[in-house]
């Protein structure tokens, strides 16, 4: 399990981590792509599930949100992910820690984990200090 | 009632091939690096036939084919594509049961609904879509006593098309049609879950079309959906599907200057005025149909009323009575014709819906039926299956606000009128709403005020070709399903004319 940086100001609990068998995939998916990044998706089909992206190919703006950095490194050197969300989501979503698992699947947008037969997916608990609904 | 044989097995009307490569200029072509990957039946969770793996060099073929394809195609008279169009939707109806079960297998939906519904709808919109590119005119205006304006339509050429996999065959006729009528050739994606049954249908319609009109290549989204969408060679780019692949296609449609139309999902409330319940006749019996509706096709349907608004004096009596209704909806073997509610279409989608369930249940919403994974038992026991539920809580919980896209509802109650619309515009999308009134101002008004680019008066989930179907807000851009498509697929010429002798007289 990782757990990621906080990077929203004003906060000092993660709000996002991987499970061990997400470091595991990510790594693997390092290795073969580069740099990785998250962008949590909404909306149908394929949706509400995390999409992992070469660094970069998603183009992020200030209308989303850095929600925290993985570093799925081994012992020495660092292996940034940055995970983020559209802000309008997170108004949504702000109550919740969110654990990035893996699940065998099928298809997930363009994601890069889908032809390994697997698929990321989001467990979410409720945040202890959250105000939820306020 | 009937129950039609496994694909399979010896009575099966449906024999799938144990393997499908792409459709390409008009044949089927070997994946170019020699790849393929199973397709998993929901009903069982088992494989049953292995399926192209495209890759970039394989979009490029599919890209080459339509380049062929499209001058020649372009060019031919709308009543020849108007022709190709009604002869392919009789080709549909003809082929009804094999159809249903191939689209039953790859899916999971139940057979009913396919049959009732997914493949005369497929037909007639290829009917309305050769109706409308014939009625089509052009336009000119007379811009003074010398100078026309004339308007043509003209196709944009080779475009990409990106299908979902919860109406496999009907979603891509949904882009096939107007596309096809405006005159272009079209490389499609199917969905990785359900690559095989559209290419059943192309069995069956690919000698009607010019080679390289249509042309399929499956694979992964990262692997073929990508290149496709973002290659220099398309002219146009359709997608339904999740918010932040259709961000992503807009950026590489942004980098190549095409256009887009994207449908990216809704979470559609479903609002019940207490006048509903006036009198228990007919249209009460309907309203409380209305509400089960959640459940149709799994859940997983992008205008799915996944949001249930009750006005506060009916909340109790009508809750418990769709409650009860709900509970008699028969889960079972997609391919019995009884069946309401089948599997869900992959293992990932069961997971993922579990896990709003358990989401749900932290935050404090209450669960007034089903909550749980049904096991369906023998054969079907590794099917993705999962009970009808109905969940109360209030409108800022993540169930509330995330499409699950399974067969699960949340209920919540509202005041008044102010109240119930602005429950129901607060959601980030914009797809579809009901609206349950006996009052005709009332319901008129709501329908107006939702912001959803589809409200149901008084009925839910009709999808006739005719109606306009996009989203408002975070739910999509664009229009499909009437005439209003046709303009997503051409091009504007202005031909400005001067029937004037004389010259302009500057130089």
């Amino acid at each position: 399990m990782i757990e990621a940086t906080v990077e929203i100001p004003g906060e000092t609990k993660a709000r996002v981590a991987l499970t061990a068998e997400s470091v595991d995939l990510l790594r693997k998916l390092w290795e073969a792509n580069g740099p990785l990044m998250f962008h949590q998706s909404g909306g149908c089909c394929d949706g509400s599930s995390p999409m992992c992206y070469p660094e970069g190919d998603f183009i992020t703006s200030d209308n989303d949100i850095l929600l925290g950095v993985l570093d799925i490194a081994y012992d020495q050197g660092s292996k940034p992910i940055n995970f983020w969300m559209s802000r309008e989501q997170f108004e949504y979503w702000s109550h919740t820690f969110l654990t990035v698992d893996v699940v065998k699947g099928r298809g997930s947008g363009f994601s890069l984990e889908a032809p390994e037969g697997l698929r990321f997916m989001i467990r979410s608990t409720l945040m202890e200090d959250a105000k939820p609904f306020s | 009632m009937t129950v039609y044989a496994a694909p399979g097995s010896p009575d099966a009307l449906v024999t799938f091939k144990p393997r499908y490569e792409h459709w390409i200029g008009g044949e089927w072509v070997k994946p170019v690096k020699g790849q393929y990957f199973e397709d998993i039946t929901p009903v069982t969770g088992k494989a049953f036939a292995e399926v192209g793996r495209g890759t970039a060099e394989d979009i490029d073929a599919a890209l080459d084919a339509a380049h062929k394809a499209a001058p020649a195609w372009g060019k031919t008279s709308s009543g020849e594509r108007a022709a190709v169009l009604n002869k392919i939707a009789d080709v549909i109806d003809a082929n009804l049961e094999l159809l249903a079960i191939a689209e039953c297998w790859d899916n999971g939906k139940p057979i009913r609904e396919i049959i009732g519904a997914d493949l005369p709808l497929a037909a007639d919109h290829f009917r309305y879509f050769a109706a409308a590119i014939r009625a089509q005119d052009g336009d000119h205006a007379q811009l003074d006593h010398h100078t026309v304006a004339y308007q043509f339509h003209e196709p944009l050429g080779g475009v990409g098309q990106i299908i979902p996999w919860n109406f496999p065959i009907l979603m891509a006729v949904w882009k096939l049609a107007p596309a096809l009528a405006a005159g272009n050739a079209i490389v499609l994606k199917p969905a990785e879950q359900t690559p095989v049954s559209i290419l059943v249908l192309i069995e069956l319609i690919g000698d009607i079309l010019p080679p390289g009109v249509v042309n399929i290549v499956n694979g992964f989204g990262v692997e073929a959906g990508k290149p496709l969408a973002s290659s220099p060679r398309i002219r146009k780019i359709a997608f339904t599907g999740e918010t932040s692949t259709g961000r992503l296609i807009m950026q590489y449609a942004s980098a190549n200057l095409i256009p887009v139309t994207l449908e990216l999902g809704g979470k559609s409330p479903n609002i019940f005025f207490e006048d509903v319940a006036d009198h228990d006749d007919a249209f009460y019996d309907k309203a409380q149909e209305g509400f089960a509706l959640f459940a149709f096709n799994q859940g997983e349907v992008c205008t799915a009323p996944s949001r249930a608004l009750i006005h506060k004096p009916i909340y109790e009596s009508f809750l418990s009575t769709v409650v009860e209704r709900t509970s008699k909806a028969i889960q079972g073997n997609p391919l019995d014709t009884e069946t309401q509610v089948g599997a869900q279409a992959s293992n990932d989608q069961l997971e993922k819906i579990l896990s709003y369930i358990d989401i749900g249940k932290q935050e404090g919403a209450t669960i007034a039926l089903g909550g749980e994974r049904a096991d369906l038992g023998g054969e079907f026991a590794e099917g993705y299956y999962v009970q009808p539920t109905i969940f109360e809580g209030h409108n800022k919980m993540r169930l509330f606000q995330e499409e699950i896209f399974g067969p699960v509802v949340a209920v919540t109650s509202f005041d008044d009128y102010d109240d119930a619309i602005s429950i129901a515009n607060d959601t980030l999308y914009g797809l579809g709403a009901g609206v349950w009134s006996r009052n005709g101002n009332v319901a008129y008004r709501a329908g107006r005020d939702i912001q959803a680019g589809r409200v149901w008066v008084n009925n839910y989930h009709a999808y006739p070709a005719g109606a306009s179907f996009g989203g408002y807000k975070s739910s999509g851009i664009g229009r499909e399903n009437n005439k209003l498509a046709l303009d997503h697929y051409q091009q504007t010429k202005n031909m400005l004319v001067s029937y004037d002798e004389n010259k302009l007289g500057f130089f």
